[in-house]
């Protein structure tokens, strides 16, 4: 398997040639598996050949023992401590990873990876199609979090890495993250997982519903072949995301922030300019991800969320899951989070609970809704902190008194 | 009284270096054999866990204060947010060596449905409360005519957790109800050091200050 290493660029321009060539040329460390190395999907196809786009960060110690796995969210990608290729902005958990962060760089080794069906150099619908040489678009076949999780896999054997030290994630990544422990619980020591759940609820993939809507309703989507008309349907991804972003946040973080105040004006207007600081928020929200991401990748991903739910799985139980395993859980919610409250978490500690598991579970006060775990939350970096310090001294790293 | 329970002598608690560690916590920590899993119900901030830990016990924890279990966590402690009275039901039968309920009995709704699930989910339980027969509490109440206030219970009537007091002598027929057999009891004084072993029942219901017990299944397995 070829790896490459191509440089960061510190400055890119935000367009959508530039993003297309993230697409299948990603500015980071691709892992290409060939044709005798096929990706088996749960939709029953075998997808070969197929890349997976990853950073790293710090040092892979004698042992192979330091290893940390950060699987990112919906909207995420592998930029996590690194400047981001298309927007040029830092990476999206610089809070959290870094040297002294509770993901030290100066003692794991972190990997991040692209999801498959990602659009920043992992193989998804914005790829190019080798039997056509076009983008795959709506060929690309549907992908689950069990899929992401089983190409992160082939990733850490081809990287020579047997077990990890922790795997780590919040929503969707948290998702890959219980993923990981179910499917593989003797590769993994630890889980760290964050606002999350073992499956998507109702009203969320009625949310996702509404996204997907959004963007099939699109005139400039073209049914997937948006690269090939040379258009983009930036209006549907926006809408969707406009929405999206309302989820990630709460009722009261939105009225701390904006209230009912107006933007740069005293008066309404009576028109439907966006008079509201809210709504001039909301519309940048939109129209900066749009710039960075693929609107049918937000359509799979979405979708690889909606089918999540690890229960099913196992007979419908939950405990069936995590059955005599020996990783160390630490499940973290936070008390605004309506996307992923803080009921879902604790039907997950039951489960792990009745497995007998390892777990500790902490509920974070806070108004910042969902997205809190992406946020300057000193609590919560206490406890992440914490948490890995003491997987790391079970697991015997040295360094671990301090 | 069930007088014909047999209790043993317990080996003296040694106090440790520190002079931190609470008397209590010694006690139970001598009471807990090397290499078992703990389940702390009422954990607090984790201090009997890590004094638990220290000596190679694996233990959990719950703890009702979102605080305290922040504070667990944040020393690495394996804790959950969780409330005696409603989540030990989801725990399986036999899932652990030993429940521990320190100083949380007295704070519970249904205490007798609790010390049921502890002995179904562990083994064996231990158990510690405030003896509210001790003779200050009678002497406050007696001579004051107001609720007693200790030191170590400091809460006024109307912002006590403590719902449920009892004395040593209540703990022991309840335990006679409800078919558990104690294995050893201890009475501690005020600054929780044993009382001596030979004492009668009723000096320990006024001198302990607190009840340590040490409990099982009585009869046939379930």
């Amino acid at each position: 398997m070829a790896h490459e290493l191509r440089k960061v660029g510190t400055s890119p321009g935000v367009h959508a040639d530039e993003r297309l060539q993230e697409a299948d040329n990603p500015s980071s460390k691709i892992a290409r598996f060939g044709a005798d190395h096929p990706l088996r999907l749960d939709c029953g196809v075998d997808l070969a050949p197929f890349q997976i786009a990853y950073q790293t960060y710090g040092e892979l110690n004698a042992q192979r023992s330091n290893a940390i796995l950060v699987c990112h969210a919906l909207t995420g990608d592998q930029h996590v401590f690194n400047v981001h290729p298309v927007t040029g902005k830092p990476g999206w958990w610089e809070t959290m990873v870094g040297p002294g962060r509770p993901l030290d760089t100066e003692r794991y080794f972190i990997i991040c990876a692209n999801v498959i069906g990602g659009c920043m150099g992992s193989t998804g619908p914005a790829s190019t199609n080798p039997a056509t040489g076009k983008p795959w678009g709506l060929d690309f076949p549907v992908v689950t979090i069990p899929d992401m999780v089983r190409a992160q896999a082939m990733l850490l054997d081809d990287l020579g890495i047997e077990n990890l030290l922790a795997v780590v994630g919040g929503s969707m990544g948290g998702m890959q993250a219980l993923q990981w422990t179910a499917a593989y619980p003797e590769r993994v020591f630890s889980t760290l997982a964050i606002a999350c759940s073992t499956r998507h609820s109702a009203q969320n993939i009625a949310f996702h519903e509404l996204g997907r809507q959004a963007v099939m309703a699109d005139p400039e989507w073209h049914n997937g072949r948006y690269f090939e008309k040379g258009t983009m349907p930036h209006r549907g991804l926006a809408v969707a995301r406009m929405a999206a972003h309302i989820t990630y946040l709460s009722d009261a973080a939105l009225h701390r922030k904006f209230g009912r105040r107006m933007q740069d004006r005293d008066l309404p207007t009576f028109s439907f300019d966006a008079d509201f600081q809210v709504e001039s928020y909301l519309r940048y929200q939109g129209s900066s991800f749009v710039e960075r991401f693929d609107a049918n990748s937000y359509l799979y991903l979405t979708r690889a969320m909606d089918y999540f739910d690890i229960a099913a799985d196992h007979d419908g139980v939950l405990a069936r899951a995590f059955r005599g395993i020996k990783t160390r859980f630490c499940v973290v919610s936070f008390t605004s989070d309506w996307l992923f409250p803080t009921s879902e978490s604790r039907a997950l500690v039951h489960a792990l609970n009745a497995s007998s598991a390892r777990v500790s579970f902490a509920e974070i006060e806070t108004d910042r809704g969902h997205d809190a775990f992406l946020l300057d939350v000193p609590e919560f970096f206490d406890i992440s902190r914490a948490f890995l310090q003491s997987a790391a001294k079970a697991r015997g790293l040295s360094g671990d008194g301090a | 009284m069930t007088s014909q329970q047999q209790v043993l002598p317990l080996s003296p608690a040694i106090p440790r270096g520190g002079a931190t560690t609470r008397g209590d916590h010694l006690l139970v920590a001598e009471m807990v054999a090397p290499g078992s899993k703990v389940l702390d119900v009422g954990c607090g901030d984790g201090d009997l866990l890590q004094l638990l830990e220290s000596r190679g016990i694996d233990g959990r924890g719950i703890e009702l204060s979102r605080e305290g279990v922040n504070r667990c966590v944040a020393k690495g402690l394996a804790v959950v947010q969780g409330d005696a009275d409603t989540d030990l039901v989801n725990y399986p039968d036999d899932a652990f060596d030993y429940v521990i309920l320190s100083q949380t009995l007295q704070a519970t709704r249904q205490p007798k449905a609790v010390l049921e699930n502890l002995l179904r989910i562990g083994r064996r339980a231990i158990v510690s409360f405030p003896n509210f027969g001790f003779w200050r509490m009678r002497l406050q109440l007696l001579i004051g005519g107001h609720m007693p206030r200790t030191e170590n219970l400091p809460a006024t009537w109307y912002d006590t957790p403590n719902i449920h007091f009892c004395t040593i002598k209540d703990f022991v027929q309840l335990c006679g109800e409800i078919n558990v057999k104690m294995e050893r009891a201890v009475a501690l004084d005020l600054y929780g050091r044993p009382l001596r072993l030979n004492a009668p029942w009723w000096f320990w219901n006024m001198f302990g200050e607190q009840g340590v017990f040490l409990l099982s299944r009585a009869g046939k397995e379930r």
